[in-house]
């Protein structure tokens, strides 16, 4: 007997070691895929790396607006485990908010209206930084209010009531704000509440006058950029301090890991999961606006694109990881980027999903996830 | 006149619900003459009305019967996606793509065809046998080998699909000359252009249609069924804006000039009349209905509901998933063909992922799980959207249709809110009802035995 048993092991043991059959067939399809992809562009950056590194430094500013988005997705996905289809319109609104503010009541000013003899770069950062808290506020009451109304009761509903729910809820703002009298359907120009400055890289930084181009060849950036990645990175580190440092953080990591023991040991688990949407809309708002400054035009659907991206930027970096939404949003930039400068510009939603669609194929959690059979 | 419009609006619509109730009680008749019957009568009904004509008034106005023609679309794609989702479980919103593949690929066989070109057909019905022929001949290699993991899979099914591709490009090529004689001048048109023949090449291109989008989503599904739930609905949320872009720079990226991109692709033959609409529309709903009702289906409702249980059941949770799966988008694809055919005008934007989403808004409407409030939903959402509410609203102003998008969600959440089940639940009639099959059958005396008995165990609904 000892001896059949033996001899039974021992296939088990070679199947083991030799693993599935024809494994290596896929693993060399997604490495030729990926070896030609690097090819290309490293045959386009060595032919032009000055381009090249122009493209990195656009998809660098595509990519600190998605991470400022995709943290309202991760944080809402590991608490609640919902898709918030919402999230986008409401960056949306934070857009179409800084752009009322600005425009029809030229809040950016209010420094030098109210005290005349004020420094006007002094007035120009001050009403800035109020236009900007003004749309984050506004979008963290839009997001507590469709947390309460539309996402709460249907907590213990199916999962697809809630994610039904959330396509309403979507559709909802994107339609009524395409509305005559709310924000209209059509594109609009965005003013910037402070003016532009660039500049070009060519032995030094020197500023680009106004009205001219700046000399070929040359690697330019511009004050917004500066801001984004500043912001962005902030925001970053903010919340990693909120998630690890305070009370609110910790409750929020039990709610994530389990919502009725979290309940059981004291916390507030409604108050959490309001706190997470607010706060993920708040940085929504913020990027909102940058995008807007950005990319200077603005309508109703503003929102679903980029906030689609967002959401794959947080799945690509393992979704309800805060570090990894942010690594996942710098790499669908850049891929975005490249896409637009090498290959199409209106390929580059395709080349973003389809990026998606490999990475979850080879590592379904994501970059930083866990690996967890709850996620799926 | 707005309330005149509306009640006739709602006795239409009234009518069409009781005229899918009655067709589904025919069908689920047991004799052979009985479904035979109440097809002539179903189809004749509805035929009767699109010619009377009381003095000036149709019944049946063109633009009724548009909407008419496009509720049977959507119905085909939403019972397509009833059966992924509400059958199977798998959150897909793909649907809308493989729809819009079907659209492109049949106005472009048709197309090309009008304008005395056989390549169309030639390389897409080569292209898909072919196609199938290398799908059918690499799974059966890849059964000898047991265990292969999804990715090879993927990549050996992927170049039998290219290759084929190829070969049908190459073989349809050198064969569309061959036929060009027989299209004719204009002045003298010959065998092929004959009104017949367009027929003829419409059914096909139907069919070729349906047949492409299902082997996309074989060669798509394959890998990403293997997902899980959420990651699979953005997986194919990805599809739907692959296909979209890829639609929009059909005429740069891809080799199709005549479907001019975004601009939108103009000329296609308008073939569809309601004898096209209702031949398909009761083959989707036989197909669907027995589907559902053989033992892959009961598999397929078993790996909704437990996909562990199933597998210990001895089911091929990963193979039933996706034969589901490309059922559904056979389905949708032959929508999509015929309501290219009857739009004529067929562009990128309206196979948006956000038009993507209606089909699924459809089917959680209906409730999941029921054909019969598929198609009642279908029908109830073009009339309703399409029809009276942009006209009523477009009574009001210019700019009051824009508020039908705004009132929709607010009517979708609140159905969430009060009945997440759908508005029909799992409710069936005739056809689709599980007494309508000998294991149905077999199963309610079963269940009748055990009441008889007494034992009072009450078993749980599905």
């Amino acid at each position: 007997m000892p001896s059949s048993i033996a001899s039974g092991k021992a296939p088990i043991s070679d199947e083991k070691r030799r693993g599935p059959p024809l494994a290596w067939v896929g693993w060399a399809f997604l490495g030729l895929i990926g070896a030609v992809t690097v090819a290309y562009i490293a045959g386009k950056a060595w032919s032009n790396p000055v381009l090249f590194l122009q493209n990195i430094l656009d998809g660098l500013k595509l990519g600190f607006v998605y991470a400022l988005i995709a943290l309202g997705y991760t944080m809402v996905y590991g608490i609640v485990k919902l898709i918030n289809f919402a999230h986008g319109d409401v960056f949306m609104v934070g857009a179409f908010t800084s752009f009322y503010a600005v425009s029809r009541f030229r809040l950016h000013q209010w420094p030098s209206a109210v005290f005349p003899g004020i420094d006007p770069t002094v007035s120009v950062i001050i009403g800035s930084i109020t236009v900007v808290l003004l749309a984050m506020l506004i979008c963290v009451l839009l997001a507590v209010t469709i947390e309460r109304v539309a996402y709460k009761p249907l907590r213990e509903a199916p999962r697809i009531a809630a994610l039904i729910t959330a396509i309403g809820v979507s559709f909802f703002l994107e339609f009524f704000g395409a509305l005559p009298f709310v924000y209209s359907g059509r594109f609009i120009p965005y003013k910037a509440p402070f003016p532009t400055t660039a500049w070009y890289v060519q032995d030094g930084i020197h500023p680009i006058v106004s009205g001219t181009a700046s000399p070929d060849n040359t690697i330019s950036f511009s004050n917004i950029f500066l801001l984004i990645a500043a912001a962005s990175i902030l925001v970053q580190v903010f919340l990693q301090w909120i998630v690890k440092r305070t009370k609110i953080g910790v409750a929020m990591r039990a709610a994530s890991y389990d919502k009725s023991t979290a309940r059981l040991m004291g916390i507030n688990v409604d108050r959490v999961i309001s706190f997470t949407f607010a706060i993920g809309a708040a940085f929504a708002g913020l990027g909102g606006v940058l995008y807007a400054i950005a990319y200077s035009s603005i309508w109703s659907q503003l929102g679903v694109l980029p906030g689609l991206k967002a959401f794959v930027a947080a799945v690509l970096g393992g979704i309800g990881s805060i570090p990894g939404a942010f690594v996942g949003a710098l790499i669908m930039g850049q891929a975005e980027a490249l896409t637009m400068g090498y290959i199409s510009t209106p390929m580059r939603d395709a080349v973003a999903f389809a990026i998606l669609i490999i990475v979850l194929l080879v590592k379904p959690t994501g970059l930083f996830g866990e690996p967890s059979g709850e996620k799926a | 006149m707005e309330l005149g419009y509306l009640a006739g609006s709602i006795v239409k619509l009234a009518a069409l619900i009781g005229w899918i109730y009655g067709l589904l009680w025919g069908l689920g008749r047991p004799k052979a003459w009985q479904k035979a019957v109440t097809i002539i009568l179903a189809f004749g009904v509805i035929q009767a009305a699109i010619l009377a004509k009381f003095g000036d008034i149709a019944l049946f106005s063109a633009f009724d019967q548009g909407l008419l023609i496009q509720a049977c679309t959507m119905t085909m794609v939403a019972l397509g996606l009833n059966l992924i989702y509400g059958f199977n479980g798998q959150f897909s919103l793909a649907q809308w793509g493989f729809y819009g593949i079907g659209a492109y690929c049949s106005a472009d066989i048709t197309y090309r065809w009008t304008s005395g070109d056989a390549s169309g057909l030639l390389v897409a019905g080569l292209g898909t046998i072919l196609g199938a022929l290398a799908l059918f001949l690499v799974g059966w290699l890849l059964k000898k080998k047991r265990g292969v993991p999804v990715l090879s899979a993927f990549t050996f099914y992927l170049i039998a699909l290219v290759a084929a591709g190829f070969a049908a490009v190459k073989l349809g090529g050198a064969l569309s000359p061959l036929l060009a004689p027989y299209f004719g001048s204009p002045e003298a048109p010959g065998v092929l252009a004959s009104p017949l023949a367009l027929q003829i090449v419409f059914f096909l291109s139907i069919i070729v249609a349906g047949a492409f989008a299902a082997e996309v989503s074989f060669i798509f599904g394959l890998p990403v069924l293997s997902l899980g739930s959420d990651y699979f609905g953005i997986a194919t949320l990805g599809f739907a804006i692959i296909v979209k872009t890829l639609l929009v720079n059909s005429d740069t990226i891809l080799p199709f000039p005549e479907m001019k991109g975004g601009r939108g692709m103009i000329g296609i033959p308008k073939l569809t009349n309601w004898i096209w609409v209702f031949a398909f529309l009761i083959l989707v709903i036989v197909i669907i209905r027995n589907f559902v009702r053989s033992s892959t289906g009961r598999a397929t409702l078993a790996v909704r509901e437990d996909e562990i249980a199933a597998r210990a059941m001895g089911i091929d949770v990963a193979k039933n998933k996706l034969m589901a799966f490309v059922v559904g988008s056979f389905v949708a694809g032959l929508g999509g063909a015929i309501y290219a055919h009857y739009i004529g005008f067929l562009a990128p934007g309206s196979f948006d992922f956000i038009q993507g989403y209606n089909p699924l808004i459809i089917v959680v409407f209906g409730g999941l799980g029921s054909m019969t409030g598929t198609i009642a939903a279908s029908f109830g959402w073009i009339f309703f959207l399409e029809g009276f509410l942009r006209v009523l609203l477009g009574q009001l102003g210019s700019d009051a249709p824009s508020w039908r998008l705004v009132l929709y969600p607010i009517a979708l959440l609140l159905l969430m809110l009060v009945r997440p089940q759908g508005l029909l639940g799992t409710v069936e009639w005739g056809f689709f009802k599980d007494g309508n099959n000998p294991i149905g059958r077999a199963r309610e005396k079963l269940s009748a035995a055990v009441k008889l008995k007494g034992s009072g165990t009450k078993k749980e609904g599905e």
